[in-house]
This record gives structure tokens, C-alpha cells and sequence, in this order.
């Protein structure tokens, strides 16, 4: 039997404008885990960064979509700089908030936060950028 | 001619990063002459290549310090210094988001092309090391500083003042003061950044190991460039005290206060035993 397996159907569109934001190819990734091992936010995450990118070779956003790994990311680019195919991960995971602020989908509630919030402006501005539509 | 880019933060909670660093250049020589009118840098430079719309607060700080003639732009804060740079390399590189963004801001008088270098403050005072020499008089004898650079000065490598994964240059820095800088592990460890707005057991966790590994390594303050990690290793600290038993804070400093402490200008705020 002749078996044809296409990567382009099996990621799909969502994968596809994720690829498009981050300008990473995700096939590239081949699951050293070196992301992962040096993750500070690991231990707050749902997903590993490199089951993220193993979820996405594979076309299956829906679990990406339902962790909460990429809002954990603080884009602190420790994978970025130690990946050995130099994929951009913490571009990736921008594009997995885009996609998610873009349908408006915050992750911080700016009416759930207490009234006097300690914090600088630094931390604010940031967190509102990375983290609301 | 260099412009500098003082930022918000060192407006208000980190005032005594720009005080300090105003004293201290101008011990050394330099001026720094502060754009007339900035704005907000961003704090976080956009990854996503489809959104020009967040390089505009950047770019617009470039086109301030082209217009005053500023050739260089200095950047104390290491998220100011990450989000200008890379907005900059990017307008650089990309002729189709430069133009993109001219157009957008065709009321600006001055177009801009991609000429004016952002640097960070240890740019500048690698090219001062003879003078810093010269201005010691009260050396930081008998102190142990951990060395923390976090995440913006040194990742992604496009933009590193230093070797991102074994930085050198502020332990050369303790060490040109007549202080000591202990072997750092979590020197380039991230601190958590913005979650300490709406995440902060994230931070608290970050906080926690960070501060504990330089205690137990024998440090008696850490020494830093970024308002944000400053407030997440200081005050943050300070509040996980209450949280978890047995845990201490110690004293965070940005690297201008060391500068200012050994040239006689001020004292550094060292925690004595016993006391808070």
C-alpha cells in the first residue's frame, strides 16, 4: 500500500501562522530537550518547551493551546541561545500568545489585579505587553 | 556625541541607579546629557514579525537622539537596552519595516535610518578603565559580590554586551574596585520579570533560589543592572521573608552604587549581622 505523509497537511493552518509570526520552521527541531533542561519556568509548566515543539511538528495545537507553557515563557531567551539547530523558542512562544491575544484571550486580568498593586512601572508596562490583548 | 536614555523606571523606583550613574561618569569625565523628551522604550521588544506596530516606542527614541545629533544612545536599564538594540538591529536589517515605519510617523521632522548605536553603560566604561583606576579611593576591601547579569544584557547572542553563557565583564568590574566577585552559578538565570505582576509565586520561587545561592556561596550583596530584577531580588525578597522560614534577603545594588561607593561619593547600605 502507498502511503504518502505530507508534514504541510499534518500541521495545519494554526501551526502554519505560528511558524509565519516566529519565522521558525518547526521540523527543524529534532527533541535534543536542551530547551527544557535549561527552562527557568519549567517547574510552572504544564507542557515542556520541547513538548511544545514535538506537539506542534505534529500538528496538535489544541494541547498547546490548553497549557499554559507559553504564558509561563518570560522570554528570557535561555533556549534561544542554547538550542543546537537555533531555533528561536521564545519566538515560537510569542507567536503561541499572539495567536491566543489575538482572539483576545489574556492571561492577566487587569481588573482582577488588587487595586494597589506593588509593582514598577517597568514590570507593569512589560506584563500588560507580553500578557494582554 | 552620546545621548542617554535614562528610562522610567530609573525615574522613579531605581532613582538612585541614575543619580548614581550621573555622579559617577561625571567623576570619570563624562557627561550624560539625557534626551529632552523620550518616551516609554516598550520594556519589551515584539518577536513576532508580523507586529511593527511595538517597534514604533523604540524607533521614536532613536529618531529623539538623531535629532539632537547624538551619534550613540547610552541605556542603563538592561530592558531599555535590550528593546532599543534590537529594534534598532531590526530597521537595520529590514529596509521594508524601516520605511514601514517612517511612513507611519511622517509627522516626525527627522527620518530615520538606522544611525545612531545603542550602547549599555558597560560599553562605556570598559573604554574608561584607566581613569576608574585612577579615581578608586575608597576600594570595596573585604566585600564578596555575586555578579548578576539576568537575561537582557546577554540573550539573544545578536545583542550581548558578553559571552552570554560566561560573562566576564562585572566581576572585572568588582574586581577593579578592590572588591571580590564570587563564582556565580545563577548569574544569567532569569528572575521571573513580569510575573511578579500576576504571577508571583513564580518570582517568589526565582527569588528564593537566586538569593539563597548567593548567600550560601558567601556573597554579601548581588550586584545588577536591571530595575526589574532589582525589585524582584530586593523587595520581593524582603516580602518572601515572612513566607517562608529561615530564608534572608541581602542587600541588591546596581553596579553605578559600587562605582559611586569606591570613587567617595556615597556609601553603600551594607546589611549588618543581627539587624534587618
Amino acid at each position: 500500500m502507498y502511503v504518502k505523509i505530507d508534514h504541510t497537511k499534518v500541521k495545519g493552518d494554526l501551526v502554519r501562522k505560528i511558524e509565519e509570526i516566529s519565522g521558525v520552521d518547526v521540523n527543524r527541531c529534532y527533541q535534543c530537550g536542551k530547551c527544557s533542561a535549561g527552562c527557568p519556568g519549567a517547574p510552572f509548566m504544564d507542557l515542556l518547551p520541547s513538548q511544545v515543539m514535538h506537539l506542534l511538528m505534529t500538528g496538535r495545537v489544541d494541547r498547546v493551546l490548553e497549557s499554559n507553557t507559553h504564558w509561563i515563557c518570560a522570554s528570557c531567551f535561555t533556549c534561544t541561545v542554547r538550542c543546537p539547530k537555533d531555533i528561536d523558542l521564545a519566538g515560537v512562544m510569542e507567536a503561541i500568545r499572539q495567536i491566543e491575544l489575538r482572539e483576545r484571550k489574556d492571561f492577566v486580568r487587569v481588573d482582577k489585579l488588587p487595586e494597589r498593586l506593588n509593582a514598577p512601572t517597568i514590570a507593569m508596562v512589560s506584563a500588560f505587553r507580553k500578557l494582554t490583548s | 556625541m552620546i545621548g542617554y536614555y535614562p528610562g522610567c523606571t530609573l525615574k522613579t523606583v531605581a532613582s538612585i541607579f541614575d543619580r548614581t550613574a550621573r555622579e559617577v561618569f561625571r567623576e570619570l569625565g563624562v557627561e550624560l546629557r539625557e534626551l529632552k523628551n523620550w518616551n516609554c522604550c516598550g520594556t519589551v521588544y515584539s518577536l513576532a514579525s508580523d507586529d511593527v506596530m511595538h517597534q514604533l516606542a523604540p524607533v521614536r527614541n532613536l529618531i529623539r537622539a538623531k535629532e539632537e545629533g547624538y551619534t550613540e544612545l547610552l541605556t542603563l536599564c538592561a530592558m531599555c537596552y535590550n528593546t532599543l538594540k534590537r529594534a534598532n538591529e531590526l530597521v537595520r536589517r529590514d529596509p521594508e519595516v524601516l520605511s514601514k515605519i517612517n511612513d507611519f510617523m511622517y509627522l516626525e521632522e527627522v527620518k530615520y535610518d538606522g544611525s545612531v548605536e545603542v550602547i549599555h553603560g558597560f560599553e562605556l566604561l570598559r573604554e574608561l578603565e584607566d581613569k576608574i583606576k585612577e579615581k578608586v579611593k575608597n576600594p570595596l576591601k573585604g566585600l564578596k559580590f555575586a555578579p548578576y547579569y539576568g537575561c537582557l544584557l546577554l540573550r539573544p547572542r545578536e545583542v550581548a554586551i558578553d559571552d552570554p553563557e560566561d560573562p566576564q565583564y562585572l566581576s572585572y568590574l568588582v574586581e577593579l574596585l578592590g572588591g571580590e566577585a564570587i563564582d556565580f552559578p545563577y548569574a544569567t538565570e532569569c528572575c521571573g520579570s513580569y510575573h511578579t505582576v500576576g504571577a508571583k509565586e513564580l518570582v517568589y520561587q526565582r527569588t528564593y533560589e537566586i538569593v539563597n545561592l548567593a548567600r550560601e556561596l558567601g556573597a554579601d550583596a548581588l550586584v545588577l543592572s536591571c530595575p526589574l530584577c532589582h525589585f524582584n531580588l530586593d523587595a520581593r525578597a524582603k516580602e518572601l521573608e515572612a513566607e517562608r522560614s529561615g530564608f534572608e534577603h541581602i542587600p541588591v545594588f546596581y553596579f553605578t552604587e559600587l562605582l559611586a561607593h569606591a570613587f567617595g561619593l556615597s556609601e553603600l547600605q551594607l546589611k549588618q549581622k543581627g539587624t534587618q
